[in-house]
């Protein structure tokens, strides 16, 4: 707020006016779905309704000691991190490769492997499924694994590449000239430096997994539902607050994840001692 | 090695007809045939664009000629990679690891060569104590001034006792007074520690102070490769007088040539004699070159005995402290400076160098080098 102070003009203070108005606007408009479905998780009644009959924590229970929920949620969890980890070293390498490579097929290749994330989720579905059912993927953690870490490679190319686009290459050639080889000059000096652009990678990528429905419902046999995978059927069948506690359970985490990648860009800052 | 010495000690750096192309059409470097010796501070000179850094680059190992071989140490060195090339390297912008300390940066090179704990920090702490920042040790390089940086640049790159020491222009990022005394540091260290540098410049008088050759680099191809004072003393030709020190050019025509030495007639009249040096005969168009201290001014009217005497006016004088300048109108040239020594300074006060005033100029033959034409 010390910016207001250093405003002199009618016309400045409007305009700060308008920005902190406007700001806050499309904050809510952001935030506010988000914000809704979350009392509701405390809600004692069954339905989804405002005003709350009165305050319970009996949908967390529900959800806690649901085998269905539970098992859903461990299989999001398996998925979620298999394919994260798949994805994080298929797309960082593609990242260092693509940094260095200077030809003028690169936007090419950089469009090719950046497709899934332009393609509709359902095509995608659909062509896996055909592609994944007669070698027996389909109804698999397997297939599920595979179809994620495609989906989700190019986040993790995105982001590392992001992150690479600012190293500066000639640490990369001190570290050879003192003698490291390409792969210790990469473990003791280029991933510390772009840990945080692969925290955010894998983040993006973890994320990707986990919310992800289309393909799951394509390829997921019963044993394979995922956490968005049962609340998508929990809405279509029964209209449980359990899915409002499931809610606020997946955005805590997600919250909790940002956090954390937030602490470790700041933890990187100081490291580096501010600029050099 | 015969016993009657005379054979110079081989080469520890040769470049053996290297070219360089990075498009396959235009060559940055073109045939470079290039020996450094051991123990000595070369220095790779010339403006942006010329070869020097790409010569560097290919040394170094980040960069692979189009055609030739490189030798270090007789050992064929195009195919051996950076890392085990064995040369230390330091960077422009000090490429010091921003996550680790001043301390483990020195110690890197040691450390991914496993030397043994002890006796890695003994060195570290001999370098840290070399570059008087024993204090700093458990700093981040974020955490310095350029200066400082560039002082553990330098020790990281000496620590490990490389055969061989590049420099890409290390001093560039730094402001004048600091850049000066780096000089004096870098070549106090090349002295006490008997290391071979090659070292790349665009700054002329950087190169002046500190080497022990010069290369100069245009185009793509070494213009000519010397001791300092005889690449200011004897030029081989314009690019080299122009780029070395200041100059005044006056183009002219050859008359005749008589050994060493021709006469020249001048594109803005007159005519003067001046040593042939890079000329194909009568009749060839060249530059002369003259160094602004080598000339005289001697009032109008006065008789001078010398065959190189030229009319000239003057257009401004230029005072800076040590020393003072002024322009003169010559033979068409209307930025031929003259140094004048201190104690004639008077004369720009008392008025007989004042704009608008004729006066004439005097130089030797053997100061006056018949060159090129640009």
């Amino acid at each position: 707020m010390s910016d207001n102070s250093s405003l002199r003009t009618p016309s400045q203070r409007i305009a700060w006016t308008a920005t902190i108005v406007i700001s806050t606007l499309v904050f809510i408009f952001l935030i506010a779905p988000i914000l809704a479905i979350m009392p509701l998780s405390f809600s004692s009644g069954s339905y989804l309704t405002y005003p709350l009959p009165g305050l319970s924590l009996r949908w967390y229970d529900d959800f806690i000691n649901s085998p269905r929920w539970m098992n859903s949620l461990k299989n999001s969890m398996i998925i979620g991190t298999a394919s994260t980890a798949l994805s994080m070293v298929l797309g960082t390498l593609a990242a260092l490769g693509l940094a260095q490579w200077k030809s003028r097929f690169k936007p090419l290749v950089l469009a090719f492997v950046l497709s899934p994330v332009v393609v509709p989720g359902v095509i995608t579905a659909v062509g896996l499924y055909f592609f994944f059912a007669p070698i027996g993927l389909t109804g698999s953690y397997l297939g599920l694994i595979l179809a994620h870490t495609a989906l989700a490679t190019p986040f993790v190319v995105i982001t590392v590449g992001a992150t690479l686009q600012s190293f500066d290459t000639n640490l990369a050639r001190a570290a050879a000239s003192l003698g490291a080889s390409p792969l210790e000059a990469f473990r003791r000096v280029i991933l510390p430096l772009i840990l945080p652009g692969l925290a955010s990678g894998a983040l993006f990528a973890f994320a990707t997994s986990f919310d992800e429905v289309v393909i799951v419902l394509f390829m997921a046999g019963p044993e394979q539902r995922t956490l968005p995978r049962e609340m998508f059927s929990g809405i279509r069948e029964n209209i449980s607050p359990t899915i409002t506690a499931a809610a606020v359970i997946l955005t805590t985490v997600s919250v909790i994840l940002l956090a954390t990648l937030e602490g470790l860009r700041r933890r990187n800052e100081r490291l580096k001692g501010g600029s050099a | 090695m015969e016993a009657g010495m005379v054979t110079p000690a081989p080469a520890l750096v040769r470049f053996s007809g290297i070219q360089k192309t990075y498009d396959g059409e235009n060559l940055v470097v073109k045939n470079l045939d290039l020996e450094i010796r051991k123990g000595e501070f070369i220095t790779l000179l010339g403006p942006s664009g010329s070869g020097k850094t790409t010569t560097l680059m290919m040394l170094a190992g980040f960069e692979v000629p189009t055609q030739g071989e490189i030798y270090l140490a007789e050992r064929p060195i195009k195919n051996v990679p950076p890392h085990k090339r064995d040369i230390g390297m330091v960077f422009q912008n000090y490429a010091l690891f921003p996550h680790l300390t001043i301390a483990e940066n020195i110690a890197f090179p040691l450390s991914v060569r496993k030397t043994n704990k002890a006796e890695a920090q003994e060195r570290v702490s001999a370098a840290l104590r070399m570059i008087k920042m024993e204090t700093l040790a458990q700093r981040r390089p974020g955490q310095l001034s350029g200066g400082q940086q560039q002082r553990v640049a330098l020790a990281r790159a000496l620590v490990f006792n490389p055969q061989l020491v590049l420099m890409d222009e290390p001093l560039g990022a730094l402001d004048k007074r600091l850049r000066e005394q780096m000089q004096l540091e870098i070549k106090q260290l090349h002295e006490t520690m008997g290391i071979t540098v090659v070292y790349v410049t665009h700054d002329q008088s950087e190169a002046l102070t500190m080497s022990d050759r010069i290369a100069v680099f245009n185009d793509g191809i070494v213009q000519q490769i010397d001791r300092p004072d005889a690449l200011y003393e004897h030029p081989v030709n314009s690019f080299v007088a122009h780029f070395i020190g200041e100059n005044n050019v006056l183009a002219g025509t050859v008359e005749t040539i008589d050994k060493d030495y021709c006469r020249v007639a001048l594109a803005g009249g007159g005519a003067v004699t001046a040593r042939a040096v890079n000329v194909s005969g009568a009749g060839a168009s060249t530059s002369l070159s003259v160094r602004p201290e080598r000339i005289a001014i001697v009032p109008d009217g006065t008789s001078s005995d010398g065959p190189n005497r030229l009319p000239a006016k003057v257009q401004n004088t230029i005072y800076l402290g040590d020393h003072a300048l002024a322009v003169l109108d010559v033979a068409g040239n209307g930025e031929f400076m003259v140094k004048l020594p201190p104690g004639t300074h008077d004369n720009l006060r008392h008025g007989s160098l004042g704009p608008g005033e004729s006066v004439f100029v005097t130089f030797r033959p053997e100061d006056c080098l018949a060159l090129d034409p640009v």
